[in-house]
């Protein structure tokens, strides 16, 4: 009986679960409108360095924004997947998305490691700090979504498809879709109009 | 004691107090009530309007708390009527009352946002005199480019003549502040901020720095003295022929932390010193637009 | 090895060594006390596993009146500082006294106000949506957990390095890492960022609570009005504590990696640290204040026994403020030469608020007009909180002119002037708060005669101790000065001040006295009415005191306003409820580990030692990982357990 009581209980907390996790995004949105404003304050602030033209690579950085297009509709996949119950397919999808995120995320460390090693870190110039603590963060994130994404396939290899690990996946879903948007305006701010400034 | 004793002890004693700060209050002359400028004295009236506007509120809110808290205390079984809480009329009344004095405060802050800007000079016949502030750790610099000599920690001024003040920082931020003259402003690295003020009255006054800046906060403080336009200018003559130079390595020294007691008066400057003080925190870049678009560069 | 980490770091001045003392004396007594007693165990278990908010928030009360103790020594050695110090150093030097009023108010806005509001949230909440729990238990232990971390990292600041000497907010340059190369900046940082933190969750948290958790038949119309205060509250925290997170991210980043973002040189930009800080900063003021209006609403229409006056107002009027602080962050540096249309603009916005203040105000008042009003302990601290909030708000819509700013910024005035708002607006309320709901907790009321004393004490110190600071302010005494001239004639009043503060902390003493009386007394002062010892009018008073762990054992109806109040008053016979199984959260131990991780990390940053840091991040991590890929979560109490329990309060006939 008490497990059954239990689900029954789990399943009615999920609207809870999402209301609460799309409030975490909208907290994260401000996170993310703050570092926009310190980039839009400081975005020429070049101290006399190179700014945004002289040190982005348009077409790399165009290749990356594609990859992460593309993983957030295999991660669509998978939750679609999950809501037609075919577990292999999830799991395939899950590991595509994964790698599809670990593609994005070694191009941008080797671009900040290029930056870096031409000697453009971050304490060059208040535009250079601006500059990586936006992407970065954008960056932590996509480690975190990625973490997330390896221990919830690890999950459902184990226990299959639950009330808790499909309401993870939502989640995982929406946070993913999340940092597809974050990046679509770091994409047009930092890099396309940066580019042409 | 009875209980009534108590209550009024209770109520008295706070408001004795209130009174008696009120009294010793005023006899101290506050230099913000009392004021020697123009400006000062402008901010003064203002402040004086705004009070006495919002006692409009303050006072009936003081009369209704006292009448009720004696009128329906459980005790004295006046007129009850728990279920009556709600009152279009009444809370038009108190919505509409506050709106009113708001809206004439806001036209009152429009006003006078304007023509107390600090940025704006004084409309005056008389030649305005130049004043460069700066804010050292923990010190105040003042260089008068006409007269080509500087002062530390003192700030003469010809009364009744606009002083027209540029005002940077070679050190933390600060606020300069004549509670006399002028209300403050903010003195910030590589950015010229304006004050303009104006003294009325012969005397001394005293200036402060209002934001702390660091351990020799408290005695970074500096004398102002209005004079008669001759004394000022006979000062100034004095000052400039006494062997005191101040060139970029004496600077140097000066801007390191440390605290002085007695003022100093420099014979000439550096050309073009509070330019360079700026300069020192702008990036190399020469068209580079690094200030707040309000913020005058210099 | 151990980064900056050395022996030098220990206090030598006399008053920080005697402050080191006291706090190690203080964690030894604890902690021998426990092992003496073998209650590590029962701590452990019942405590600080535990996910029962009415646990976790009589813990938040319990730290925050530690803190309350701490920030009012800083401010006893702040008077007395000033009431010495004329014309001489007085007896602290100026690096020490800077430290100190840094403190002061960091930890009494962090961790004594946020504490007590988030304790008495925690405490009041649930019961007033008729609900068992909070939306995220565990969050909230967490939340709670990384407030202590950093409570923990504040305090070790006293007997491991030093504090900040940058005022509370920090303001670069003189923050940054030229003017202030030691480790007092960067504890102020990480002491903020992990209360911060938990402010944040806990700011989520109880919002989702709010919408989704309510008992269903409460509409959102029919809330209580703390419960709409405190929704208004979290929505504020969810938009600005984020901003907070960042910007203090950003200034550590400065700090640590050689960033420039607030730095004078290298393009930084040092205003919009003061930009960044007090968008947070000045909603952060209304964040505290309105969850005590709400408290003052209950508060009025109980002891008056009559219903809220204008309760729809009272709603906009939240509501209004709540959009409206956003709007106003500006007013704080007016003095930054941002232009007259600027400041026009912000100082028209800041005296907008005065409006559903004020309309607050009067309803409050209408509230008591033709009601039975007993003047109660919370009452007291009720007339306190109109005459002197009045009062701030007055010298605030001054404040608000730039004008008059100009002339008034940074001044003893402006300190004045939020303490008038601070203390006779958030710590009265709160004070009201927990002696009104005192009872429910514990069983017992508070002692009366003592409690009004504590109150008269605390108003007439508070009117004694900052009335001179307004004429102080009027006379050109900025804040924080460690001395000044003897010529200026202000001792006086700073000697005044003095005095009225050690009126306050008499009130405080007898605030202690209060509670140890109560307690010893505690089988007189018992409430026997089963719950519900002040007539209460919402739905905390319909279940027993102190509540059960589960709060209600049936969900209670709750359609209209104070619709305990109406069932009471219906005088219709309750019919028998039927029990069912309910689901609560199981303790554990997650929240507890993965902020001690991050106390280790934020330690280990501040003093440099990587590798510390490392394992820190790391084991926090994994914690977390852990916790949230494990399914045993929740357990079930029978409906035949619910009986028992409800037996042993008596309440058995309640049900089928």
């Amino acid at each position: 009986m008490t497990d059954t009581v239990i689900a029954k209980h789990q399943l009615e907390s999920q609207g809870k679960n999402n209301f609460g996790f799309w409030i975490y995004i909208m907290t994260d949105c401000v996170l993310f409108a703050t570092l926009f404003a310190t980039y839009a304050v400081l975005n020429r602030a070049t101290a006399g360095g190179p700014g945004a033209k002289e040190l982005f690579s348009l077409p790399f950085v165009l290749a990356e924004t594609m990859i992460l297009l593309t993983s957030s509709f295999t991660c669509g996949l998978a939750v679609l997947s999950a809501k037609n119950g075919n577990k292999k397919q999830l799991l395939y999808w899950l590991v595509i998305t994964f790698l599809l995120g670990l593609a994005f995320i070694s191009m941008e460390i080797y671009e900040f490691n290029q930056l870096i090693y031409e000697g453009h870190n971050w304490t060059k110039s208040a535009f250079l700090s601006a500059y990586f603590v936006l992407v970065g963060t954008h960056g932590l994130h996509i480690i975190t979504g990625l973490t997330w994404i390896a221990v919830l396939t690890k999950k459902i290899t184990k226990s299959g498809l639950t009330t808790k690990t499909s309401g993870s996946l939502a989640m995982l879903g929406i946070f993913w879709h999340f940092l597809d948007i974050v990046w679509i305006f770091i994409f047009s701010f930092v890099y396309l109009i940066g580019a042409s400034l | 004691m009875s209980k009534k004793i108590l209550t009024v002890l209770a109520i008295l004693i706070p408001l004795s107090i209130v009174a008696g700060l009120i009294i010793y209050g005023a006899k101290l002359q506050p230099a913000i009530l009392v004021p020697s400028g123009e400006i000062a004295r402008r901010q003064y009236e203002i402040l004086r309007f705004a009070f006495w506007l919002s006692m409009i509120v303050i006072i009936p809110v003081f009369g209704l708390l006292i009448f009720i808290s004696l009128r329906y205390r459980a005790s004295k079984k006046a007129k009850y009527t728990p279920d009556w809480a709600h009152n279009n009329q009444l809370e038009a009344v108190w919505w509409g009352i506050p709106i009113v004095i708001i809206l004439i405060l806001s036209i009152i802050t429009w006003r006078t946002s304007h023509t107390l800007d600090p940025y704006k000079p004084l409309d005056k016949a008389t030649r305005p005199l130049e004043v460069q502030v700066v804010s050292l750790q923990w010190k105040w610099l003042f260089i008068y480019p006409e007269q080509n000599i500087a002062t530390i920690n003192y700030l003469k001024i010809p009364k009744d003549t606009p002083i027209n003040l540029k005002i940077t920082s070679d050190a933390p931020m600060n606020s300069f502040w004549i509670p006399k003259l002028a209300g403050q402003i903010y003195t910030m690295n590589g950015m010229s901020t304006k004050l303009h003020i104006i003294a009325n009255e012969y005397g001394d006054f005293e200036g402060y720095s209002a934001n702390i800046s660091g351990e020799g906060f408290a005695d970074m403080k500096f004398l102002v003295n209005s004079s008669s336009p001759e004394q000022f200018e006979s000062w100034a003559n004095v000052t400039r022929y006494q062997d005191n130079f101040l060139s970029l390595d004496r600077y140097k020294l000066l801007s390191q932390p440390s605290t002085i007691e007695e003022p100093e008066y420099f014979s000439g400057f550096q050309p073009g010193l509070y330019n360079t003080i700026i300069e020192k925190y702008m990036p190399m870049y020469p068209n580079q637009n690094r200030s707040h678009h309000q913020m005058e560069s210099y | 090895m151990f980064g900056r980490l050395s022996l030098d770091a220990l206090p030598t001045e006399l008053v920080t060594i005697g402050g080191a003392l006291t706090m190690i004396g203080g964690a030894c007594t604890i902690i021998i006390a426990l092992t003496y007693f073998k209650k590590w165990g029962w701590l452990w278990k019942n405590w600080l596993t535990s996910q029962d908010p009415k646990k976790i928030g009589t813990m938040y009360i319990i730290l925050s009146i530690v803190m309350l103790l701490r920030g009012a020594g800083d401010a006893l050695m702040i008077r007395a500082q000033q009431a010495i110090a004329s014309g001489n150093s007085g007896f602290l030097s100026s690096d020490t006294f800077q430290q100190v009023f840094s403190a002061h108010g960091t930890i009494m806005i962090f961790f004594v106000a946020m504490g007590l509001m988030f304790g008495i949230i925690n405490l009041v909440l649930p019961l007033q949506l008729g609900t068992r729990d909070v939306a995220f238990p565990f969050l909230n232990s967490l939340s709670f957990w990384l407030f202590v971390a950093g409570f923990i990292l504040i305090n070790t600041s006293l007997v491991i390095g030093e504090f900040s000497t940058a005022g509370w907010l920090a303001y670069p340059p003189l923050s940054g890492l030229e003017y202030s190369p030691g480790v007092g900046v960067d504890y102020w940082i990480w002491a903020l960022q992990l209360s911060g933190l938990g402010s944040l969750i806990s700011g989520i948290n109880f919002f989702v609570t709010i919408i989704k958790m309510r008992a269903p038949s409460m509409k959102l119309m029919d809330m209580p009005i703390f419960a709409w205060s405190v929704l208004g509250a979290m929505a504020l925290v969810m938009a600005v504590f984020p901003i907070l997170t960042v910007t203090l991210a950003l200034l550590s980043l400065d700090r640590l990696m050689g960033m420039h973002f607030f730095t004078s040189t290298h393009g930084g930009n040092p205003m919009m640290y003061i930009n960044l800080i007090w968008a947070w900063g000045h909603p952060e003021v209304y964040i505290l204040v309105l969850p005590a209006f709400g408290i003052y609403s209950e508060i009025v229409a109980t002891f008056s026994k009559k219903k809220l006056f204008g309760y729809k107002s009272m709603v906009w009027a939240i509501m209004s403020i709540t959009i409206l602080s956003f709007l106003v962050w500006l007013h704080h540096f007016f003095t930054m030469g941002g232009g007259a249309n600027v400041n026009a603009f912000f100082g028209i916005m800041t005296m907008v608020i005065a409006i559903p203040t004020g309309v607050k105000v009067f309803n409050w008042l209408f509230t008591m007009f033709r009601g039975r009003i007993s003047f109660t302990s919370p009452m007291i601290w009720f007339l306190g909180f109109i005459t002197t909030f009045t009062i701030g708000g007055m010298t605030g819509v001054l404040l608000a002119v730039p004008a008059i700013d100009f002339q008034v910024h940074n001044s003893l005035f402006l300190v004045a002037h939020f303490h008038n708002m601070i203390i006779g607006g958030v710590v009265f309320g709160y004070m009201a708060g927990l002696t009104y709901w005192f009872p429910k907790f514990t069983g017992f009321k508070l002692h009366e005669g003592l409690g009004k004393l504590a109150a008269w004490l605390w108003i007439t110190g508070f009117v004694t101790a900052f009335g001179p600071l307004y004429v102080l302010g009027l006379m050109g005494a900025t804040r924080r000065l460690d001395h000044y001239d003897a010529s200026l004639g202000w001792q006086w009043l700073f000697i005044v001040a003095a005095f009225g503060l050690l009126m306050i902390l008499s009130g405080v003493a007898t605030q202690i006295l209060q509670l140890a009386y109560s307690i010893y007394r505690r089988k007189q002062l018992v409430d026997t009415t089963g719950g519900d010892p002040w007539d209460g009018r919402t739905l905390e008073w319909a279940t027993a005191s102190p509540p059960p762990h589960y709060n209600f054992a049936v969900i209670p109806e709750a359609s209209g306003i104070d619709s305990f109040w109406a069932q009471k008053q219906s005088k219709k016979k309750a019919k028998k409820l039927k029990l069912e199984p309910i689901v609560m959260p199981k303790n554990t131990g997650a929240g507890i580990i993965i902020a001690g991780f991050s106390f280790v990390m934020s330690f280990a940053l501040i003093w440099h030692i990587w590798w510390l840091a490392i394992i820190g991040f790391v084991g926090a991590i994994i914690t977390l990982i852990t916790h949230l890929t494990n399914d045993d979560h929740e357990y079930v109490i029978s409906p035949l357990e619910l009986k028992r329990e409800e037996a042993k309060a008596g309440r058995e006939g309640l049900y089928l």
